[in-house]
């Protein structure tokens, strides 16, 4: 309960509005808002499946899931000031989601948490949701879970892994919303001069704090592994031979 | 002795690492600059330049003391539901 309780106190203390990576409503123009929009649908769907399938299979994931879901929702809208740069930005969390539970379900928790923060939060926008949905959601868990699988298989240790997959989670959501935005802006403009620009103008923040990411995933990726081996075992985040000795 | 020492290394290292934590949050939020978010700083900014401005969303709290609330509601909610299913997830037994 100490914990919960800590846990909350913490939040309530740390709240104030955050502005970052989100598109606001009305950036995009209505046809690149739809397309994301339509991109993003297929993964969303998928995700719901996958997740509809993991509760029927096991329904001691349920925590997990809702673990998960409160953490993408609570750092995807918390400011984190970059002293470097004299901005504020926020991780996205779904490179531990995809780890943890697969890039699929980590579309749909990233699409729920950005919902809620657009409806409620002024955070964001439901004319692009879809583009933010498909910056954090898709990118974000594809490129942290790619990253996770891809170093472990080069024999990776679980923290490297995790710090990887937390990093490339975060910077890809960046480099995927410069795309977008520059795609969705630049009218007869060239394209790659502007998304190098966006690019160039989003890293003196996000390059710090995709490192601070990294180091968030890393942690929480060891912290499981030592509270509960057997959940990382059934999500086949790693093997039954890795299990510590004392499991 | 072990776990007599281990909650002593467990408290001073909350005792050390929570005020940092606070004091790093606070002198950030509270310094004399303007820490912009970057949809600000970068997004908004630049689709201004092209030509692209933001409109008020669709339940519009504005920026003063209802947003602040409702990002209270969200990390007391956010934070509670996290504490909740982390106890469940290492709950022994």
């Amino acid at each position: 309960m100490l914990k919960i309780f800590i846990l909350s106190i913490l939040f309530v203390l740390g709240a104030t509005p955050a502005f970052a990576m989100h598109i606001s409503e009305g950036i995009l123009p209505f046809s690149w808002a739809l397309l994301w929009s339509l991109a993003a649908v297929p993964f969303v769907a998928l995700g719901v499946k996958r997740l509809n399938f993991l509760a029927r299979e096991d329904l001691s994931l349920k925590p997990l899931v809702g673990l998960l879901a409160a953490v993408v929702f609570i750092v995807s809208c918390m400011p984190v000031p970059v002293p470097t740069a004299g901005t504020c930005s926020h991780p996205c969390g779904t490179g531990v989601a995809a780890i943890l539970v697969g890039p699929l379900v980590s579309v749909v928790i990233a699409g729920v948490s950005l919902l809620i923060q657009a409806l409620f939060l002024a955070h964001g926008g439901l004319s692009t949701l879809g583009a933010n949905t498909f910056a954090m959601g898709v990118v974000g868990s594809l490129a942290g879970w790619l990253a996770f699988r891809g170093a472990r298989r080069m024999g990776g240790s679980l923290a490297l892994s995790g710090f990887l997959a937390g990093l490339l989670a975060d910077w890809g959501t960046y480099a995927a919303t410069s795309l977008i935005l520059s795609l969705g802006i630049r009218g007869e403009a060239p394209l790659w001069p502007l998304f190098t620009k966006v690019l160039l103008a989003f890293m003196p923040t996000q390059l710090p704090l995709g490192i601070l990411e990294g180091l968030v995933t890393a942690g929480m990726v060891t912290l499981l592994y030592k509270k509960r081996p057997d959940l990382l075992i059934k999500m086949r985040v790693i093997k039954e031979e890795e299990l510590p000795s004392n499991a | 002795m072990p776990e007599r020492r281990r909650k002593w290394k467990i408290l001073m290292l909350h005792m050390i690492v929570l005020p940092t934590l606070f004091f790093g949050i606070y002198f950030f939020s509270l310094a004399p600059r303007s820490w912009e978010g970057v949809d600000k700083s970068v997004v908004e900014k630049i689709a201004k330049e092209h030509g692209r401005e933001a409109v008020a969303p669709l339940i519009d709290p504005g920026s003063g003391d209802l947003l602040l609330f409702g990002f209270l509601v969200a990390g007391a909610v956010g934070g509670f539901a996290a504490g909740y299913y982390w106890r469940q997830l290492t709950r022994k037994g």
